[in-house]
């Protein structure tokens, strides 16, 4: 279909700026964006029924991996190695 | 607050009878990290790849301290413990549980509807059967056709009943007045005939009756004692 309407795995890498291009960056078109993703991952590992430990699990992951990363400069501090 | 803003209902068609839910959700291995990942790498690298990478990912955060390990690693690894102990143990009396209490909503949800079901066959029969009845509306007014001539001919013959009373009392009115006259056309002629006789007898003739009679009765008084 037209490209502005793929999904990012079915856009072939030569056009990618293309599809970046296309994209649609104003606040209701994030909002829309990051509606559809929750939404997805929703439908797929949530609102199913019998589903398990992934659906959370994968979300608590990525807290994790997140908060880390916002509180790498301060954890920089408590290395073991001088030299890295 | 998501999903009040989540769009319902945007194309033409909507389904009415909603799709089912998936029965299982999508395959996820160790509980973290999605089977697409598994299937994107296993062209190039086969089974072993994905770990392969994740060991050696693990391995450079280690070394470069990308990932420092202090007091937090500890207590990661001891809260991982034991969720994963406790998801081992009892995450299958939960997902019992949580089944059960969706199957009761399910059963609920399907006794409404059978009940309502139930309720519309039998509301269904009910009509079929007044429908049926419907046909028997000539035999109702035949019936009832017959009561009214009756009540009409009771009422005739009640009335006739009065006629011939009425005309009766007359008749025997008349036939009462005709026998009293005669009666008292009688009564008074024998009253008249009476006097007039009374009135005949003189005195004189009065004498010679009683006079006749006492010879009479010495006649009858001799022949008695002469017997």
């Amino acid at each position: 279909g037209p490209l502005s309407e793929r999904h990012l795995m079915d856009v072939r890498l030569g056009e990618l700026p293309a599809w970046l291009a296309a994209c649609d960056f104003s606040p209701q078109g994030l909002l829309g964006g990051v509606q559809k993703a929750w939404n997805s991952y929703y439908d797929k590992y949530i609102n199913v029924k019998r589903g398990g430990p992934a659906g959370i699990s994968m979300l608590l992951a990525g807290y994790c991996l997140l908060s880390y990363g916002w509180n790498y400069q301060h954890i920089k501090c408590h290395r073991w190695r001088k030299y890295h | 607050v998501l999903h009040t803003t989540r769009p319902l209902h945007t194309t033409q068609q909507c389904l009415a009878p909603l799709p089912p839910l998936p029965e299982k959700g999508g395959e996820v291995r160790h509980g973290l990290i999605p089977e697409e990942f598994f299937q994107f790498l296993y062209p190039k690298t086969g089974v072993t790849g994905p770990y392969m990478l994740g060991t050696g990912l693990l391995l450079y955060f280690l070394s470069k301290e990308i990932y420092v390990i202090n007091h937090e690693t500890v207590a990661a690894a001891c809260i991982l413990t034991v969720i994963i102990y406790g998801v081992k143990k009892y995450g299958a009396d939960v997902a019992a549980f949580a089944d059960k209490l969706n199957e009761e909503k399910v059963a609920q949800a399907l006794a409404v509807k059978n009940g309502a079901i139930n309720d519309l066959e039998t509301a269904i029969e009910q009509e079929k059967k007044e429908q049926w009845r419907v046909e028997g509306r000539s035999y109702l007014f035949d019936a009832k056709r017959n009561n009214i001539a009756m009540l009409l001919e009771t009422n005739y013959r009640e009335r006739l009943l009065t006629v011939y009373n009425e005309v009766k009392k007359r008749l025997d009115y008349q036939v009462a007045m005709q026998n009293l006259k005669r009666q008292k056309e009688h009564d008074h002629m024998i009253q008249w005939v009476e006097k007039s006789v009374v009135q005949s007898i003189t005195p004189q003739q009065q004498k010679d009756s009683i006079a006749k009679c006492i010879l009479d009765l010495k006649a009858l008084s001799k022949s008695a004692q002469a017997a």
